[in-house]
């Protein structure tokens, strides 16, 4: 039998070990943010926002350059990939959680699962063959496709688990009023699910937005505005990871600030989304 | 009020919404016109209100879980404006033969039903029947309160009506009170009509599952356990509810507690793992059972 004190002792020495450990969780994100903004915050200025990037010479030459083309590029390809992927996924992760029986779902599964690990390089690919090729040119509209090749399984793994954890006797209420099953799953499963929904879309979505490799060979990056809003859908179009990669591999010390500064971009852009969206979130209940 | 009558029943043709039984008589015949409900219903009952009517009736009912047997071979009838109380022992087939008459097995895995419920003398289990049609011709109030997490008092209440498209102000604020009324709930919250249906306590949330069952109209009211997770308070409020609404609506309940059986049913059948044991009107089963297992039963001998 041990005594009070040793047992208090005990408590302590766990509870000093949990916050160790959630320190240790929370200190890389702590150094890559420090480290980002530390580096990046000179090259943040009013020319960054409004200016196109253009050729090396410019930053040489100490001519205003700035990224607001890969800015608008950016919201143009994520946020017509997030409008590509969630119908999908939320379609599939409907299918997988409220029609556990049908004969398709093994399969359906499976391919979500695979589709999940694959290197989000070949769904690059993917979307080369599927859309650069019959184009002929490299296009948003083909970064936007590879990119929710990276959220759709997500989208509809969260949203399978979203809405199984809400429980079946809400189904059953519904279908004992005389709601057909669609709307049931619409009106009464989806709403009380909504948090999980909402959050798993965010990861998705936060996921694809820092995504590179699907990039490169579809959307390719581009040092200028198009002249033409539809010049970002349809030519070559710049985005923050891609951009802040080829900075980053250049051998001018002006654009490596800047690629920080781009990286600070995409993080603000990142934690915004999240921040905005718990907000929403909360204010319902 | 004869036109809003009128004006409701127009609009939404397979509602029965006015459940006085003059009124149902009338939309029953009405929904034979119409390609919702189920075709050619023939089972109108007669003028006199004297003898018992049958409403509905199971011929044969057997329900299997895979290769378990729920319920055999149940063959039991259901009057009209009457309530029918299934006691027994726990596991014994009660809420499976419960959920059986409005095809809620329907979505359980493995479930299979044979035989046939007749409603109004047609099968529900007839291929070109739509459960969904059924479902709103015969309401069901589960165990546990289940109001809809994200909806409102009002919303939960009309719910049955507004997502299947019946988005009338007018209609819908008369639907939600009188079926707030009828469930005993409508003093309590009227005047928070807009706050969470989950803000409510246990024994409200139950009556507000009542009063959402019955604005969509139904005509049989299945109830399984309606009272189990309430206090006495709350369970006897909701045994005056039913003494109220059988002159409405025929209800079938599903209880656990003898005492409540003998209050407020007209007739009760007794089940035994699946098996009905009796049949028959509550006083003459609670006095003078024919079957030694019911009377071993409900003198507390078992179960």
């Amino acid at each position: 039998m041990k005594t009070l004190l040793q047992r208090n002792i005990r408590d302590r020495i766990m509870e000093s070990l949990l916050v160790l450990s959630t320190i240790v969780v929370l200190l890389p994100l702590i150094i890559i943010l420090v480290h980002v903004v530390v580096n990046g915050i000179s090259a943040l200025n009013w020319d960054f926002f409004t200016q196109e990037l253009g050729s090396p010479s410019r930053a040489l030459q100490g001519r205003p350059t700035g990224l607001v083309h890969t800015i608008l590029g950016t919201l143009v390809v994520d946020f017509l990939a997030l409008f590509l992927a969630v119908p999908i996924g939320f379609g599939a992760g409907i299918m997988l959680s409220e029609f556990p029986d049908h004969k398709l779902n093994p399969t359906l599964r499976v391919m979500n699962d695979t589709l999940n690990g694959m290197p989000a390089i070949l769904k690059g690919l993917l979307a080369f063959v599927l859309i650069v090729k019959p184009m002929g040119t490299f296009s948003g509209l083909a970064g936007a496709v590879a990119l929710a090749f990276v959220m759709i399984p997500i989208i509809a793994r969260t949203t399978e688990s979203a809405l199984m954890s809400i429980p079946w006797s809400i189904r059953e209420a519904g279908l004992a009023i005389g709601l057909p099953r669609w709307r049931v799953v619409l009106s009464t499963v989806m709403p009380a699910a909504r948090f999980g929904l909402v959050t798993g879309t965010l990861i998705a979505f936060a996921r694809a937005a820092g995504e590179a490799a699907p990039l490169l060979f579809t959307s390719f990056g581009n040092n200028y505005l198009p002249n033409h809003w539809l010049g970002m859908l349809l030519g070559p179009v710049d985005t923050l990871p891609q951009r802040l990669y080829s900075l980053a591999i250049s051998p001018y010390s002006h654009w490596h600030s800047m690629g920080w500064a781009a990286a600070i971009v995409l993080l603000v852009f990142v934690i915004v989304c999240f921040g905005t969206a718990r907000y929403l979130t909360r204010q319902k209940h | 009020m004869m036109n809003l009558i009128q004006s409701i029943t127009s609009k939404v043709p397979s509602l029965p919404l006015f459940a006085t039984s003059e009124s149902r008589q009338a939309s029953g015949a009405a929904e034979a016109g119409t390609s919702t409900g189920i075709s050619g219903t023939s089972g109108t009952p007669g003028k006199e209100k004297a003898g018992k009517q049958l409403r509905m009736e199971t011929r044969d009912l057997t329900v299997r879980y895979g290769s378990t047997v729920g319920v055999k071979n149940v063959s039991l009838p259901i009057y009209d404006n009457q309530v029918l109380a299934l006691i027994g022992p726990s596991g014994c087939g009660k809420t499976t033969y419960l959920r059986a008459l409005n095809r809620m097995h329907d979505l359980t895995r493995g479930a299979s039903v044979t035989g046939s419920v007749l409603l109004d003398g047609k099968n529900i289990y007839d291929s070109e029947v739509n459960p969904v049609i059924i479902r709103r011709r015969i309401g069901m109030v589960f165990q546990k309160p289940t109001p809809f997490p994200t909806m409102s008092i009002y919303d939960n209440v009309v719910a049955g009506l507004k997502l299947v498209g019946i988005r009338k102000r007018s209609v819908l604020d008369v639907v939600c009170e009188r079926a707030l009324k009828q469930a005993a709930l409508f003093d309590e919250v009227k005047d928070r009509l807009k706050s969470p249906g989950s803000s409510l306590s246990g024994g409200q949330q139950q009556r507000l599952s009542i009063a959402r069952a019955l604005a969509v109209g139904p005509e049989v009211l299945l109830m399984d356990e309606p009272t189990s997770s309430l206090d006495p308070q709350s369970t006897s409020r909701i045994e005056d509810l039913i003494h109220e609404l059988k002159n409405q609506v025929t209800i079938v309940i599903v209880t656990h507690n003898m005492q409540q059986a003998a209050r407020v049913s007209d007739n009760t059948a007794f089940f035994y793992v699946g098996d009905l044991i009796e049949y028959g009107p509550t006083s003459t089963l609670f006095t003078k059972p024919k079957e030694t297992r019911t009377e071993e039963y409900i003198t507390g001998r078992f179960g």
